[in-house]
């Protein structure tokens, strides 16, 4: 369903090149103390590729969105270990996982996060600003992303001015807009009707599309587990199979 | 990140102009009440700033304050002559007085008697006559506050503006016929009573008759002379109280300071400036803040450090305070305008704004404080849950 004509982003899928971009081995999380310990994951091994949609797949409550924060570096783990792009977080104090994720990682959200108070071109804008890039070369770079979603002629609409799937495609410009190595979505179409959400779907195929860059997608939507590269499939806080294709899955 | 703080401060306009609101409020109260405690204290010199000719005033050593007349016996004033680097001395009669009106009500005056020969400490804004018509019989001069207020006479026409006292005009003082002879201008007093000088031989015998009726002693030093040294030397050699102008002006603050109820009940009002505008402002930043948390951790997940938040919010808590600073000073420095020439007492000076300022910046910090407390501590993975 990937047509390569189609894709907005300046990148070539010829050049595409399938390398390790994240590494989980043996990742253990909990939350609360005493009794109330609830397990969110629980042994989690799982390598990630960059050129590829990587989805994360399974019931509410089986710990995806754990592991999505804990791959971008916003979540600390209780035991293993995640290598990402040769790095382990171990190695990593707080500043420097800041860092990684000012500039490795982008970020799109299921209620979209954006700042109600600034225009869109101004919310794509805020990766460049918090790596300190000149306002006026932020704000060119940002409109610049929002003519690759499509949305060049809105990008002075404030986020209300915008409908569910103008947002969300605001929201993706911004998770672009720096070129970060990983992207990370957490439910991106929960919140779309199902032609809006396959439109989402299909711009973020193509920005997996770059070499060196890697999506993961975490999602309970089954309709559209069709974009993804690969399916690691979860329950109780654990990977039960992972697929190397939608259909692999759709036979098991 | 300055343009996105601003933006997310200024874009949720309810909350920003409520912050606004508190501080120009605190900024207001705070800066008003001070004006005028200033002003009430400035009041209660108002005769030593007058009477600016003098570097010493020499006094009984239970004096307090300037109206606290304890008199002397007059040859203390030929013993102060007699000090070492004393240039001239001359005596000051300062009491209060009944004064009878055409109309045979009674009003209480300050009368001030200055030296029959130099007439030292003559008022300072003649605005009619002139302060050598002293010497003239019965003269005395009357300040226009009081000439056009308290000592005025009622209109012949019934309903119509009293009639101020005017050059020609005569009181009773202390059943003394007076003329009044010119019209001055001199600083508001404290009780605000009537001002009328005259010569010190005619207030004598205005008052009533004491053994001793010297209120002060009022000193120039020689031409040099360290004054805070003549100063010394005066209470040594004569075993009275001699201070110089500030320190007389200090000693009478001092007393109203210490003895009156004026500082704490100014006090309380700008405190309680100062803990309203806290608690409006406080709340309503503290309040902007946890409703822009999520937004707050959605930019520490995009890699915002908590150098940069700590930025934001300093940022935003200084531009409120800043704004709500100058709304408010301006504000109290209109009301200055407006009240002035009026019984209301009210002095701006620089150092008032400072303390504003220092206050608004006090208030700042504690709202700033509460919400950079939250945002450090938020878990960037909280940009999450929905």
């Amino acid at each position: 369903m990937r047509d390569k004509n189609k894709n907005p982003f300046p990148c070539d899928e010829e050049t595409i090149t399938q390398t390790l971009a994240v590494h989980c081995k043996g990742i253990t999380k909990s939350y609360g103390n005493g009794n109330e310990v609830v397990n969110a994951l629980n042994g989690i091994n799982l390598d990630v590729f960059t050129g590829q949609l990587t989805m994360l797949v399974g019931p509410s409550g089986c710990g995806k969105t754990t592991l999505i924060s804990i791959m971008a570096g916003i979540l600390d783990q209780d035991d293993g270990d995640c290598v990402v792009f040769g790095k382990s977080f171990k190695d990593m104090n707080e500043f420097e996982k800041t860092l990684y994720r000012g500039n490795q990682v982008g970020f799109v959200f299921q209620s979209f996060n954006l700042i109600p108070t600034l225009t869109a071109v101004e919310n794509v804008a805020i990766p460049l600003l918090i790596r300190r890039t000149d306002r006026k070369l932020a704000l060119e770079k940002a409109a610049e992303t929002l003519k690759n979603v499509a949305l060049s002629e809105r990008i002075n609409a404030l986020p209300s001015q915008l409908s569910g799937g103008q947002q969300q495609r605001v929201a993706i410009a911004r998770s672009l807009v720096h070129e970060p190595r990983l992207i990370v979505c957490d439910e991106p179409t929960s919140s779309l009707d199902h032609e809006t959400g396959f439109r989402i779907m299909e711009l973020l195929q193509y920005a997996a599309l770059c070499a060196d860059r890697a999506l993961v997608i975490v999602t309970h939507d089954p309709r559209i587990f069709d974009f993804a590269d690969r399916i690691a499939k979860m329950d109780d806080g654990r990977i039960v199979e992972v697929f190397d294709s939608p259909e692999d899955m759709k036979k098991s | 990140m300055r343009s996105v703080a601003i933006k997310m401060l200024v874009g949720d306009r309810a909350k920003y102009l409520g912050i606004i609101m508190g501080l120009t409020f605190a900024s207001f109260l705070i800066t008003e009440q001070l004006a005028i405690f200033t002003g009430l204290m400035t009041r209660t010199f108002g005769f030593i700033t007058d009477t600016s000719i003098a570097d010493i005033w020499v006094m009984d050593p239970k004096v307090q304050f300037v109206d606290d007349i304890k008199p002397m016996q007059d040859m203390q004033l030929y013993r102060t002559r007699g000090v070492e680097g004393v240039e001239w001395a001359v005596p000051l009669y300062k009491g209060l007085l009944k004064a009878k009106l055409e109309n045979g009500n009674y009003q209480t005056v300050i009368l001030i008697g200055l030296d029959d020969a130099t007439l030292v400490g003559a008022p300072p804004v003649m605005l009619g006559g002139q302060s050598a018509d002293l010497r003239r019989s019965e003269a005395v001069i009357v300040d226009t506050v009081g000439a056009a207020g308290k000592l005025s006479k009622p209109s012949p026409l019934p309903g119509a503006k009293r009639i101020p006292l005017a050059i020609g005009d005569n009181i009773e003082i202390n059943d003394n016929r007076a003329t009044v002879v010119g019209i001055c201008r001199v600083s508001r007093t404290f009780q605000s009573q009537p001002v009328v000088y005259t010569t010190y031989s005619r207030a004598t015998t205005f008052a009533p008759k004491e053994r001793k009726l010297l209120s002060f002693i009022l000193v120039k030093a020689k031409p040099g002379e360290d004054i805070n040294a003549l100063a010394a030397r005066i209470r040594k050699v004569t075993g009275l109280a001699a201070h110089t102008r500030d320190g007389f002006k200090e000693l009478t603050v001092r007393y109203y300071m210490k003895y009156t109820g004026i500082p704490i009940n100014f006090g309380m009002a700008v405190l309680l400036g100062f803990i309203v505008g806290t608690a409006i402002a406080g709340q309503t930043f503290y309040n902007f803040t946890l409703e822009n948390l999520k937004h707050f951790g959605t930019l520490k997940a995009m890699g915002a450090s908590n150098k940069t938040l700590l930025g934001m919010i300093v940022l935003q808590a200084l531009m409120v305070g800043g704004i709500g600073y100058g709304l408010g000073v301006g504000a109290a420095t209109i009301f200055g305008k407006l009240v002035k020439g009026t019984e209301l007492a009210f002095r701006l000076p620089w150092q008032l704004l400072v303390i504003t300022a220092v206050a608004i910046t006090l208030i700042c910090i504690f709202a700033a404080l509460l919400s950079i407390r939250k945002v450090i501590k938020l878990e960037p993975a909280i940009v999450f849950k929905t």
